[in-house]
Protein backbone atom coordinates (compact mmCIF):
# COMPACT_ATOMS: atom_id res chain seq x y z
CA UNK A 1 0.00 0.00 0.00
CA UNK A 2 1.28 3.50 -1.00
CA UNK A 3 1.54 6.03 1.96
CA UNK A 4 -0.76 8.77 2.45
CA UNK A 5 1.87 11.09 4.00
CA UNK A 6 5.32 11.15 2.85
CA UNK A 7 8.04 13.57 4.07
CA UNK A 8 11.10 12.81 2.69
CA UNK A 9 14.28 14.63 3.13
CA UNK A 10 12.56 17.60 5.27
CA UNK A 11 14.17 20.73 6.75
CA UNK A 12 12.88 22.73 8.93
CA UNK A 13 14.45 26.06 10.55
CA UNK A 14 13.81 28.78 12.87
CA UNK A 15 16.57 31.44 12.18
CA UNK A 16 19.67 29.80 11.71
CA UNK A 17 18.77 26.87 13.96
CA UNK A 18 17.81 23.88 12.01
CA UNK A 19 14.80 22.28 13.87
CA UNK A 20 14.07 19.72 11.41
CA UNK A 21 16.66 17.70 9.65
CA UNK A 22 16.49 15.65 6.58
CA UNK A 23 13.44 13.78 8.43
CA UNK A 24 12.25 10.86 6.27
CA UNK A 25 8.72 9.55 7.55
CA UNK A 26 5.77 7.94 5.42
CA UNK A 27 2.71 6.93 7.24
CA UNK A 28 0.06 4.65 5.25
CA UNK A 29 -3.33 4.81 5.37
CA UNK A 30 -5.26 4.03 9.00
CA UNK A 31 -1.59 3.71 10.36
CA UNK A 32 -1.29 5.15 13.86
CA UNK A 33 1.95 6.50 14.84
CA UNK A 34 2.77 7.95 17.94
CA UNK A 35 5.57 10.43 17.90
CA UNK A 36 7.85 10.47 20.60
CA UNK A 37 10.99 12.66 21.96
CA UNK A 38 12.00 14.44 24.62
CA UNK A 39 10.89 18.89 24.80
CA UNK A 40 12.19 20.91 21.75
CA UNK A 41 12.81 17.63 19.84
CA UNK A 42 10.80 18.87 16.44
CA UNK A 43 8.05 16.78 16.66
CA UNK A 44 5.41 19.31 17.63
CA UNK A 45 6.83 21.22 14.19
CA UNK A 46 6.62 18.00 12.52
CA UNK A 47 2.91 18.18 12.96
CA UNK A 48 2.82 21.85 11.99
CA UNK A 49 4.47 21.46 9.12
CA UNK A 50 1.89 18.87 7.95
CA UNK A 51 -0.94 21.11 7.54
CA UNK A 52 0.83 24.34 6.93
CA UNK A 53 0.94 26.15 10.27
CA UNK A 54 4.68 25.89 9.43
CA UNK A 55 6.39 26.68 6.61
CA UNK A 56 9.10 24.01 5.30
CA UNK A 57 12.51 25.15 4.08
CA UNK A 58 13.24 22.27 1.90
CA UNK A 59 12.25 18.55 1.14
CA UNK A 60 9.48 17.14 -0.17
CA UNK A 61 6.28 16.24 1.58
CA UNK A 62 3.52 14.39 0.09
CA UNK A 63 -0.18 13.88 1.18
CA UNK A 64 -1.71 11.04 -0.85
CA UNK A 65 1.33 11.68 -3.65
CA UNK A 66 0.64 15.13 -3.74
CA UNK A 67 3.81 17.36 -3.45
CA UNK A 68 2.91 20.08 -0.87
CA UNK A 69 5.84 22.02 -1.03
CA UNK A 70 5.05 22.95 -4.38
CA UNK A 71 4.18 26.73 -4.69
CA UNK A 72 0.55 26.42 -6.01
CA UNK A 73 -0.39 24.51 -3.17
CA UNK A 74 -3.62 25.20 -1.77
CA UNK A 75 -3.35 25.09 2.22
CA UNK A 76 -7.08 25.89 2.74
CA UNK A 77 -7.61 22.66 0.55
CA UNK A 78 -5.01 20.36 2.24
CA UNK A 79 -6.02 21.42 5.89
CA UNK A 80 -9.61 20.23 4.93
CA UNK A 81 -7.81 16.89 4.73
CA UNK A 82 -5.23 17.30 7.71
CA UNK A 83 -7.45 17.79 11.10
CA UNK A 84 -5.54 19.27 13.69
CA UNK A 85 -5.84 19.30 17.52
CA UNK A 86 -4.01 21.34 19.82
CA UNK A 87 -3.07 21.47 23.45
CA UNK A 88 -5.11 23.79 24.45
CA UNK A 89 -8.00 23.25 22.31
CA UNK A 90 -8.69 26.76 21.38
CA UNK A 91 -12.32 26.40 21.18
CA UNK A 92 -13.62 29.86 19.59
CA UNK A 93 -14.65 31.17 22.80
CA UNK A 94 -17.32 33.79 21.57
CA UNK A 95 -19.30 30.40 19.89
CA UNK A 96 -21.99 27.84 21.23
CA UNK A 97 -20.77 24.44 20.29
CA UNK A 98 -22.65 23.53 17.91
CA UNK A 99 -21.60 26.79 16.37
CA UNK A 100 -17.90 26.06 16.75
CA UNK A 101 -18.42 22.55 15.19
CA UNK A 102 -20.58 24.09 12.04
CA UNK A 103 -18.38 26.90 11.08
CA UNK A 104 -16.10 24.94 8.86
CA UNK A 105 -18.57 22.57 7.36
CA UNK A 106 -21.10 25.24 6.74
CA UNK A 107 -17.92 28.32 5.94
CA UNK A 108 -15.54 26.31 4.28
CA UNK A 109 -17.31 23.37 2.87
CA UNK A 110 -20.44 25.22 1.68
CA UNK A 111 -22.39 22.35 3.07
CA UNK A 112 -26.41 21.80 3.88
CA UNK A 113 -26.80 22.62 7.21
CA UNK A 114 -29.12 20.02 8.05
CA UNK A 115 -26.63 17.64 6.59
CA UNK A 116 -23.31 18.67 8.53
CA UNK A 117 -25.94 19.64 11.63
CA UNK A 118 -26.91 15.69 11.71
CA UNK A 119 -23.33 14.91 11.75
CA UNK A 120 -21.98 16.79 14.12
CA UNK A 121 -24.83 15.97 16.57
CA UNK A 122 -23.84 12.29 15.82
CA UNK A 123 -19.99 12.70 16.75
CA UNK A 124 -21.15 15.09 19.98
CA UNK A 125 -23.09 11.91 20.98
CA UNK A 126 -20.27 9.44 20.27
CA UNK A 127 -17.94 11.90 22.45
CA UNK A 128 -20.80 12.06 25.18
CA UNK A 129 -21.49 15.71 24.78
CA UNK A 130 -24.67 15.96 22.85
CA UNK A 131 -25.93 17.66 25.90
CA UNK A 132 -23.72 20.54 25.91
CA UNK A 133 -24.78 21.39 22.14
CA UNK A 134 -25.62 24.96 23.36
CA UNK A 135 -23.20 25.77 25.96
CA UNK A 136 -20.33 27.57 25.36
CA UNK A 137 -16.80 26.60 25.75
CA UNK A 138 -15.92 28.75 29.31
CA UNK A 139 -18.90 26.37 30.94
CA UNK A 140 -16.63 23.10 29.91
CA UNK A 141 -14.26 21.78 31.85
CA UNK A 142 -10.93 21.16 30.02
CA UNK A 143 -11.92 17.77 28.77
CA UNK A 144 -14.68 18.43 27.57
CA UNK A 145 -13.59 21.75 25.41
CA UNK A 146 -10.94 19.23 24.65
CA UNK A 147 -13.18 16.35 22.73
CA UNK A 148 -15.51 18.94 21.90
CA UNK A 149 -12.05 20.41 19.63
CA UNK A 150 -11.50 16.77 18.54
CA UNK A 151 -15.24 16.67 17.05
CA UNK A 152 -14.95 20.09 15.58
CA UNK A 153 -11.68 18.49 13.54
CA UNK A 154 -13.68 15.59 12.67
CA UNK A 155 -16.91 17.46 11.23
CA UNK A 156 -14.69 18.50 8.20
CA UNK A 157 -14.13 14.75 7.20
CA UNK A 158 -10.49 14.61 7.06
CA UNK A 159 -8.23 11.87 6.05
CA UNK A 160 -5.72 11.76 9.34
CA UNK A 161 -6.04 13.25 12.11
CA UNK A 162 -2.77 15.12 13.91
CA UNK A 163 -3.07 15.13 17.88
CA UNK A 164 -0.55 17.46 19.18
CA UNK A 165 -0.07 16.59 23.18
CA UNK A 166 -3.75 17.18 23.74
CA UNK A 167 -4.03 15.95 26.95
CA UNK A 168 -0.79 17.90 28.25
CA UNK A 169 -2.93 20.48 29.61
CA UNK A 170 -5.47 18.16 31.28
CA UNK A 171 -6.19 17.11 35.03
CA UNK A 172 -5.29 13.89 35.14
CA UNK A 173 -9.00 12.68 35.91
CA UNK A 174 -9.90 14.09 32.16
CA UNK A 175 -6.98 12.70 30.34
CA UNK A 176 -8.73 9.50 29.95
CA UNK A 177 -11.71 10.93 28.73
CA UNK A 178 -9.99 12.41 25.94
CA UNK A 179 -7.50 9.42 24.64
CA UNK A 180 -10.68 7.20 24.71
CA UNK A 181 -12.24 8.64 22.09
CA UNK A 182 -8.90 8.86 20.61
CA UNK A 183 -8.79 5.05 20.72
CA UNK A 184 -11.82 4.82 19.46
CA UNK A 185 -10.91 6.68 16.07
CA UNK A 186 -7.69 4.19 16.14
CA UNK A 187 -10.00 1.79 16.24
CA UNK A 188 -12.22 3.00 13.23
CA UNK A 189 -9.34 3.00 11.16
CA UNK A 190 -8.64 6.36 10.86
CA UNK A 191 -5.10 7.60 10.14
CA UNK A 192 -3.57 9.66 13.42
CA UNK A 193 -0.45 11.26 13.67
CA UNK A 194 -0.10 11.81 17.41
CA UNK A 195 2.78 13.77 19.81
CA UNK A 196 1.93 12.58 23.26
CA UNK A 197 4.04 12.22 26.48
CA UNK A 198 1.30 9.41 27.83
CA UNK A 199 3.43 6.40 27.44
CA UNK A 200 1.34 3.65 28.27
CA UNK A 201 -1.42 4.96 25.78
CA UNK A 202 1.38 5.03 23.61
CA UNK A 203 1.72 1.67 23.63
CA UNK A 204 -1.82 0.88 23.86
CA UNK A 205 -3.07 2.53 20.55
CA UNK A 206 0.28 3.05 18.26
CA UNK A 207 0.51 1.26 15.32
CA UNK A 208 4.28 2.77 15.15
CA UNK A 209 6.30 4.62 17.48
CA UNK A 210 8.55 7.37 16.13
CA UNK A 211 11.77 8.29 18.34
CA UNK A 212 12.94 11.77 17.81
CA UNK A 213 15.67 13.90 19.05
CA UNK A 214 16.94 17.23 18.24
CA UNK A 215 15.52 17.61 15.33
CA UNK A 216 15.96 13.51 13.88
CA UNK A 217 14.33 10.22 13.55
CA UNK A 218 16.27 7.98 15.85
CA UNK A 219 14.34 4.90 15.65
CA UNK A 220 10.82 3.63 14.59
CA UNK A 221 9.47 0.29 15.58
CA UNK A 222 6.28 -1.47 16.23
CA UNK A 223 5.24 -0.32 19.98
CA UNK A 224 6.69 -3.58 22.12
CA UNK A 225 9.92 -3.67 20.46
CA UNK A 226 10.49 0.02 21.28
CA UNK A 227 9.31 -0.05 24.76
CA UNK A 228 10.88 -3.46 25.65
CA UNK A 229 14.17 -2.92 23.25
CA UNK A 230 14.76 0.43 22.41
CA UNK A 231 17.62 0.64 20.03
CA UNK A 232 19.06 3.66 20.29
CA UNK A 233 21.27 4.73 23.32
CA UNK A 234 19.04 8.11 23.29
CA UNK A 235 15.48 6.40 23.27
CA UNK A 236 16.78 4.25 26.34
CA UNK A 237 17.69 7.26 28.32
CA UNK A 238 14.38 8.64 27.28
CA UNK A 239 12.46 5.90 28.41
CA UNK A 240 14.16 5.69 32.00
CA UNK A 241 13.11 8.90 32.79
CA UNK A 242 9.86 7.54 32.58
CA UNK A 243 10.26 4.21 34.29
CA UNK A 244 12.21 6.23 37.09
CA UNK A 245 9.22 7.50 38.06
CA UNK A 246 6.63 4.15 38.09
CA UNK A 247 9.62 2.19 39.64
CA UNK A 248 10.10 4.82 42.63
CA UNK A 249 10.04 3.31 46.42
CA UNK A 250 6.64 3.55 48.22
CA UNK A 251 7.38 6.39 50.62
CA UNK A 252 8.17 5.10 54.08
CA UNK A 253 5.87 5.53 56.52
CA UNK A 254 6.94 9.22 58.25
CA UNK A 255 8.49 8.95 61.80
CA UNK A 256 6.56 11.07 64.01
CA UNK A 257 8.40 14.29 64.23
CA UNK A 258 8.46 15.19 67.75
CA UNK B 1 -33.61 89.45 30.49
CA UNK B 2 -35.26 85.80 31.24
CA UNK B 3 -37.96 86.39 28.73
CA UNK B 4 -35.55 88.14 26.00
CA UNK B 5 -33.30 85.37 26.49
CA UNK B 6 -36.04 82.91 25.96
CA UNK B 7 -37.30 84.67 22.96
CA UNK B 8 -33.56 84.96 21.40
CA UNK B 9 -33.29 81.66 21.68
CA UNK B 10 -36.22 80.55 19.79
CA UNK B 11 -35.73 82.92 17.55
CA UNK B 12 -31.98 81.74 17.04
CA UNK B 13 -33.00 78.02 17.29
CA UNK B 14 -33.70 77.01 12.91
CA UNK B 15 -29.98 79.05 12.93
CA UNK B 16 -28.77 77.16 15.61
CA UNK B 17 -30.21 73.87 14.31
CA UNK B 18 -28.70 73.72 10.75
CA UNK B 19 -25.66 74.85 12.64
CA UNK B 20 -25.95 71.84 14.92
CA UNK B 21 -26.97 69.98 11.68
CA UNK B 22 -23.29 70.47 9.78
CA UNK B 23 -21.98 69.49 13.44
CA UNK B 24 -23.31 66.27 13.70
CA UNK B 25 -22.88 65.58 9.86
CA UNK B 26 -19.12 65.90 9.99
CA UNK B 27 -19.13 64.14 13.43
CA UNK B 28 -21.18 61.23 11.68
CA UNK B 29 -19.80 60.66 8.61
CA UNK B 30 -15.84 60.92 10.64
CA UNK B 31 -16.87 58.46 12.84
CA UNK B 32 -18.27 55.60 10.12
CA UNK B 33 -15.21 56.71 7.71
CA UNK B 34 -13.12 56.30 11.16
CA UNK B 35 -14.46 53.48 12.27
CA UNK B 36 -13.83 51.55 9.22
CA UNK B 37 -10.22 53.06 8.36
CA UNK B 38 -9.37 51.64 11.84
CA UNK B 39 -10.97 48.16 11.62
CA UNK B 40 -9.16 47.87 7.88
CA UNK B 41 -5.84 49.70 9.74
CA UNK B 42 -6.09 47.24 13.00
CA UNK B 43 -6.29 44.17 11.18
CA UNK B 44 -2.94 45.29 8.45
CA UNK B 45 -1.30 45.98 11.11
CA UNK B 46 -2.35 42.40 12.44
CA UNK B 47 -0.94 40.37 9.77
CA UNK B 48 2.74 41.61 11.26
CA UNK B 49 4.54 42.01 8.01
CA UNK B 50 7.67 44.27 7.80
CA UNK B 51 6.54 46.43 5.08
CA UNK B 52 3.48 47.26 5.68
CA UNK B 53 4.23 47.79 9.56
CA UNK B 54 6.33 50.49 8.29
CA UNK B 55 3.93 52.16 6.17
CA UNK B 56 1.34 51.92 8.92
CA UNK B 57 3.55 53.18 11.54
CA UNK B 58 4.41 56.03 9.33
CA UNK B 59 0.91 57.43 9.21
CA UNK B 60 0.27 56.52 12.82
CA UNK B 61 3.13 59.11 13.62
CA UNK B 62 2.35 61.17 11.21
CA UNK B 63 -1.14 62.08 12.80
CA UNK B 64 -0.15 61.41 16.31
CA UNK B 65 2.72 64.53 15.96
CA UNK B 66 0.74 66.78 13.93
CA UNK B 67 -2.48 68.67 15.72
CA UNK B 68 -5.66 68.22 13.40
CA UNK B 69 -5.53 71.95 12.78
CA UNK B 70 -2.64 72.12 11.07
CA UNK B 71 -3.82 68.81 8.49
CA UNK B 72 -7.10 70.87 8.10
CA UNK B 73 -4.97 73.84 7.18
CA UNK B 74 -2.68 71.81 5.02
CA UNK B 75 -5.25 70.10 3.15
CA UNK B 76 -7.95 72.76 2.55
CA UNK B 77 -4.98 75.31 1.78
CA UNK B 78 -2.45 73.13 0.76
CA UNK B 79 -4.06 70.68 -1.78
CA UNK B 80 -5.10 74.15 -4.00
CA UNK B 81 -1.91 75.39 -4.03
CA UNK B 82 0.46 72.21 -4.64
CA UNK B 83 -1.96 70.07 -6.61
CA UNK B 84 -4.57 72.58 -8.04
CA UNK B 85 -6.99 69.98 -6.31
CA UNK B 86 -9.56 72.13 -3.52
CA UNK B 87 -11.53 70.28 -1.65
CA UNK B 88 -14.88 72.10 -0.34
CA UNK B 89 -14.44 72.68 3.52
CA UNK B 90 -17.34 70.31 4.83
CA UNK B 91 -15.29 67.49 2.79
CA UNK B 92 -11.87 68.84 3.80
CA UNK B 93 -13.28 68.28 7.73
CA UNK B 94 -14.21 64.92 6.97
CA UNK B 95 -11.69 64.14 5.39
CA UNK B 96 -8.98 64.97 8.48
CA UNK B 97 -11.03 63.95 10.72
CA UNK B 98 -12.03 60.34 9.14
CA UNK B 99 -7.80 59.96 8.71
CA UNK B 100 -6.74 61.24 12.39
CA UNK B 101 -10.07 58.75 13.55
CA UNK B 102 -8.76 55.89 11.48
CA UNK B 103 -5.56 56.21 12.87
CA UNK B 104 -6.40 56.29 17.15
CA UNK B 105 -9.35 53.96 15.99
CA UNK B 106 -6.53 51.48 14.13
CA UNK B 107 -4.30 51.44 17.37
CA UNK B 108 -7.25 50.27 19.41
CA UNK B 109 -8.20 47.73 16.46
CA UNK B 110 -4.73 46.04 16.33
CA UNK B 111 -4.43 45.71 20.36
CA UNK B 112 -7.54 43.88 20.87
CA UNK B 113 -6.52 41.45 17.69
CA UNK B 114 -3.11 41.13 19.21
CA UNK B 115 -4.58 40.41 22.63
CA UNK B 116 -6.23 37.37 21.56
CA UNK B 117 -4.68 34.16 22.18
CA UNK B 118 -2.40 33.08 19.01
CA UNK B 119 -4.30 30.07 18.94
CA UNK B 120 -7.77 31.33 17.72
CA UNK B 121 -6.24 31.94 14.64
CA UNK B 122 -4.23 28.74 14.17
CA UNK B 123 -7.55 26.39 15.16
CA UNK B 124 -9.34 29.29 12.77
CA UNK B 125 -6.84 28.19 9.62
CA UNK B 126 -6.54 24.69 10.57
CA UNK B 127 -10.15 24.02 9.57
CA UNK B 128 -9.70 25.99 6.21
CA UNK B 129 -10.66 29.53 7.20
CA UNK B 130 -9.74 31.98 4.48
CA UNK B 131 -8.53 35.11 5.81
CA UNK B 132 -11.47 36.88 5.43
CA UNK B 133 -13.46 34.38 7.38
CA UNK B 134 -11.05 33.86 10.47
CA UNK B 135 -11.16 37.86 10.85
CA UNK B 136 -14.53 37.91 10.03
CA UNK B 137 -16.20 34.99 11.91
CA UNK B 138 -13.62 34.22 14.30
CA UNK B 139 -10.98 37.37 15.63
CA UNK B 140 -12.73 40.12 15.02
CA UNK B 141 -16.08 39.26 16.78
CA UNK B 142 -13.97 38.18 19.40
CA UNK B 143 -11.73 41.74 19.57
CA UNK B 144 -15.00 43.53 19.48
CA UNK B 145 -15.52 43.76 23.68
CA UNK B 146 -12.11 45.19 23.95
CA UNK B 147 -12.14 47.14 21.48
CA UNK B 148 -15.56 48.70 22.09
CA UNK B 149 -15.38 51.02 25.11
CA UNK B 150 -12.07 52.99 23.81
CA UNK B 151 -13.49 53.08 20.46
CA UNK B 152 -16.69 54.53 21.32
CA UNK B 153 -14.39 57.29 23.72
CA UNK B 154 -12.32 58.04 20.47
CA UNK B 155 -16.02 59.20 18.86
CA UNK B 156 -16.42 61.37 21.42
CA UNK B 157 -13.14 63.09 20.62
CA UNK B 158 -14.03 62.84 17.00
CA UNK B 159 -17.19 64.69 17.90
CA UNK B 160 -15.36 67.21 19.72
CA UNK B 161 -12.48 68.10 17.37
CA UNK B 162 -15.02 68.22 14.24
CA UNK B 163 -15.86 72.05 16.19
CA UNK B 164 -12.19 72.91 14.52
CA UNK B 165 -14.09 73.10 11.03
CA UNK B 166 -15.06 76.30 11.75
CA UNK B 167 -10.91 77.42 11.21
CA UNK B 168 -11.48 76.60 7.54
CA UNK B 169 -14.96 78.08 7.22
CA UNK B 170 -17.57 75.55 8.17
CA UNK B 171 -20.74 77.18 9.86
CA UNK B 172 -20.93 74.38 12.34
CA UNK B 173 -22.63 75.25 15.50
CA UNK B 174 -19.98 77.20 17.09
CA UNK B 175 -19.96 79.61 14.51
CA UNK B 176 -23.34 79.76 14.54
CA UNK B 177 -23.61 80.73 17.86
CA UNK B 178 -20.32 82.91 17.26
CA UNK B 179 -22.80 84.96 15.07
CA UNK B 180 -25.77 84.91 17.26
CA UNK B 181 -23.18 86.15 19.69
CA UNK B 182 -21.47 88.97 17.93
CA UNK B 183 -25.38 90.48 16.69
CA UNK B 184 -26.44 90.25 20.41
CA UNK B 185 -23.93 89.76 23.20
CA UNK B 186 -25.75 87.51 24.78
CA UNK B 187 -22.68 84.99 25.21
CA UNK B 188 -23.75 83.58 28.72
CA UNK B 189 -26.35 82.43 27.03
CA UNK B 190 -25.30 80.88 23.71
CA UNK B 191 -22.19 79.11 25.03
CA UNK B 192 -24.37 77.86 27.80
CA UNK B 193 -26.47 76.76 24.64
CA UNK B 194 -23.46 74.87 22.90
CA UNK B 195 -22.04 73.23 26.34
CA UNK B 196 -25.29 71.80 26.86
CA UNK B 197 -25.58 70.46 23.26
CA UNK B 198 -22.03 69.23 22.95
CA UNK B 199 -22.70 67.29 26.47
CA UNK B 200 -25.26 65.42 25.65
CA UNK B 201 -24.07 64.07 22.79
CA UNK B 202 -20.89 63.08 24.21
CA UNK B 203 -22.01 62.34 27.91
CA UNK B 204 -24.14 59.47 26.88
CA UNK B 205 -20.91 58.08 24.75
CA UNK B 206 -18.94 57.93 26.90
CA UNK B 207 -21.47 56.45 30.04
CA UNK B 208 -22.22 53.78 27.42
CA UNK B 209 -18.22 53.51 26.90
CA UNK B 210 -18.25 52.55 30.72
CA UNK B 211 -20.93 50.67 31.43
CA UNK B 212 -19.79 48.41 28.64
CA UNK B 213 -16.40 48.17 29.95
CA UNK B 214 -18.22 46.99 33.41
CA UNK B 215 -20.32 44.77 31.93
CA UNK B 216 -17.99 43.00 29.49
CA UNK B 217 -14.74 42.51 32.07
CA UNK B 218 -16.57 41.22 34.52
CA UNK B 219 -18.45 38.74 32.13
Amino acid sequence: MSALIEFEGFNKFFGDQQVLKAVDLQVRRGEVVVILGPSGCGKSTLLRCLNGLESADGGHLRLGGEELLAPGTDWRQVRQRVGMVFQSYHLFGHMSVLDNLLLGPLKVQKRQRHEALAQAQALLARVGLLDKRDAYPRQLSGGQQQRIAIVRSLCMNPEVMLFDEVTAALDPEMVKEVLQVIQGLARDGMTLLIVTHEMAFARAVADRIVFMDAGRILEQNDPESFFSNPQTARAQQFLEKFSYMESLPKKMPAKELS
Amino acid sequence: MASSGLELLLVSLPQLGRGAAQTLAISALGIVFSTLGGVAYGVLASLNRRGLNLVLRVYLELFRAIPVLVWLYLLFFGLPIFFALSIPSFWCAVLVLSLWGSSEVGEVVRGALRSLPLGQREAGLSIGLSAWQLYGYVLLPQALKRMTPPTINIYTRIIKTSSLAVLIGVVDVIKVGQQIIERTYESVLIYGVLFLFFFFICYPLSAASRALERRWTHA
